[in-house]
C-alpha cells in the first residue's frame, strides 16, 4: 500500500466520521435549528474529506478541479436551503407561540 | 465488494421506493422519491451508463421532485386536502396485479436481450463515419435520429397540452408566479438563484459541447438549464414570459424546427436525417445546441404550469 492509498483511506475515514456525526445530530438533536447546524456544519466538513480522498485517488489536477466545483456547489445548496429551512422554522415558532 | 455494494444498493433503491409509496406525508414521500431518484442514477452509474445517470438524477429526481413539490403548494393553495383515504380491496389487488404482471414481462424483455447482442461491434464500427465518440449521442443523432426528432416533438407537444388547461380569461398571459412569498425566504433564494442562472448557463453549454465526445448531450444540457431558470424563478431574480411571446415561442421550437430542417435538408440531397460525409459533427452539435436551448426552456415552463390570472407566488 502506497503512502497516496493511506492518504485516501484516512481522508476516506474522517469524511465518515463527520458524516456519522451529521446523522447521529439530525437524529439526536431537540429542534430545528440544531439540527441543521449539526447537518449543515458535520455533514459539509464531511463531503469536504470525501471529495479530497476522490480527488487524491485520481491524482490529476483538472478532475480534482471539477471535484472541488462540485464540493463548493454542495455547500452553496446545503447552506442555501439550511437558510430556507431555519427562517420557515422560526417564522412556525413566532406564529406558534 | 462490488456485489455487496450493488446488493445494498438494491436494498436501498427498494427500500426507498416502499417508503415513498407507503408514506402518508405528500411532502416526506416526495424527499424520498427523490431520494430514490438519486440511488436510481447511482445504479446506472455501477453498470456504466452515466449518459442515463445523468438523466435520471437530473430530470427523475430533480425536475419531477420540484415538479411535485410545486403540486403540493399549488393544491394546498386552493384549499385542497391532500390525502388518501385507504383503497378499496379490489382495487389494491387489481393494483398488485397490474404492476406484477407489467414487472414480470418486463423482465422477461430485459432478461432475453442477450449481454452480446452484436449490436455494439456494428455500432463502433460506424462511429469514425461521424466524428463524434460518444456512441450515445452516435446513436441519438446519427443513427436513430428519428427517434430523437420525434421525441423533442414530444416534449413541446407536452407543453402545448398543459397552456391548453389555461382559463380562457388567462390566455396569454404568463403562469402563475414562482417567486416565494415570503421576504426573508425570497432574499436566500434571489442570491441562490441570481448565482446559480449563469453559472447553470456555463454548465449546460459544457454539458452539450461534452456530449460529442463523453457523457451529456442535450437532454441532460437542457434540463441544468431548466434548473437554473427555476431557481431564479423562485427567487425572483427572473419573471417567466407571457405565453405570446415571440422570443419565447422561437426558443421553444428552435431544437425541433433546426432537426427537421437539417433532416429535410439530407432528404434533398439523398436521404432524410442523412448528413453529408464529413459535416455530421458540426451539423450534430448544431441541433444539440438548439435542442438543449428548447428542452431547457420547455422542461422549465412544463414545470410552471399553465398561464394563470392570479399573481400568487409560493
Amino acid at each position: 500500500m502506497t503512502w497516496t492509498d493511506l492518504a485516501v483511506r484516512l481522508l476516506l475515514f474522517l469524511g465518515l466520521f463527520f458524516y456519522a456525526a451529521g446523522t447521529i445530530g439530525l437524529l439526536r438533536f431537540p429542534d430545528a435549528a440544531s439540527r441543521l447546524h449539526a447537518l449543515t456544519k458535520a455533514d459539509n466538513v464531511g463531503l469536504g474529506f470525501v471529495a479530497l480522498a476522490a480527488a487524491l485517488q485520481w491524482g490529476s489536477v483538472a478532475v480534482a478541479a471539477k471535484i472541488a466545483a462540485v464540493w463548493l456547489f454542495a455547500i452553496l445548496a446545503a447552506g442555501t436551503s439550511a437558510q430556507l429551512m431555519a427562517r420557515m422554522a422560526k417564522q412556525e415558532d413566532r406564529d406558534g407561540s | 465488494m462490488t456485489s455487496a455494494f450493488e446488493l445494498i444498493l438494491c436494498l436501498m433503491i427498494l427500500g426507498t421506493a416502499c417508503v415513498a409509496l407507503f408514506m402518508r406525508d405528500f411532502l416526506a414521500a416526495v424527499a424520498f422519491f427523490v431520494v430514490f431518484g438519486n440511488l436510481m442514477g447511482l445504479a446506472w452509474l455501477t453498470l456504466g451508463a452515466v449518459n442515463v445517470a445523468l438523466a435520471e438524477i437530473a430530470i427523475g429526481a430533480g425536475v419531477t421532485g420540484v415538479l411535485l413539490v410545486l403540486s403540493r403548494s399549488r393544491l394546498l393553495a386552493l384549499g385542497e386536502e391532500i390525502s388518501c383515504g385507504p383503497a378499496k380491496p379490489w382495487l389494491r389487488l387489481g393494483a398488485a396485479a397490474a404492476c406484477s404482471v407489467f414487472t414480470a414481462v418486463l423482465a422477461a424483455a430485459v432478461l432475453s436481450i442477450a449481454p452480446d447482442d452484436g449490436l455494439a461491434p456494428v455500432i463502433d464500427g460506424l462511429m469514425p463515419l461521424i466524428g463524434v465518440e460518444n456512441p450515445v449521442t452516435g446513436v441519438l443523432l446519427a443513427f436513430r435520429a428519428y427517434d430523437t426528432l420525434l421525441e423533442s416533438f414530444v416534449l413541446l407537444g407536452a407543453l402545448v397540452a398543459i397552456w391548453s388547461l389555461a382559463a380562457p380569461a388567462a390566455w396569454p398571459r404568463a403562469p402563475a408566479a414562482l417567486r416565494m412569498t415570503d421576504p426573508a425566504a425570497l432574499n436566500v433564494a434571489g442570491s441562490f438563484g441570481r448565482l446559480l442562472l449563469p453559472v447553470a448557463l456555463v454548465m449546460a453549454a459544457y454539458l452539450v459541447w461534452v456530449g460529442s465526445d463523453d457523457p451529456g448531450g442535450a437532454f441532460q444540457g437542457g434540463t441544468v438549464l431548466a434548473g437554473g431558470f427555476l431557481f431564479a424563478a423562485m427567487g425572483g431574480a427572473i419573471g417567466l414570459p407571457r405565453s405570446d411571446n415571440s422570443a419565447l415561442r422561437w426558443s421553444l421550437v428552435a431544437g425541433p424546427l433546426v432537426f427537421l430542417a437539417i433532416g429535410l435538408a439530407g432528404a434533398a440531397l439523398g436521404r432524410f436525417l442523412a448528413y453529408p460525409e464529413g459535416t455530421a459533427k458540426a451539423l450534430i452539435v448544431t441541433i444539440e445546441y438548439s435542442l438543449a436551448l428548447s428542452i431547457g426552456v420547455t422542461l422549465a415552463l412544463l414545470v410552471a404550469g399553465p398561464p394563470a390570472t392570479t399573481e400568487t407566488g409560493l
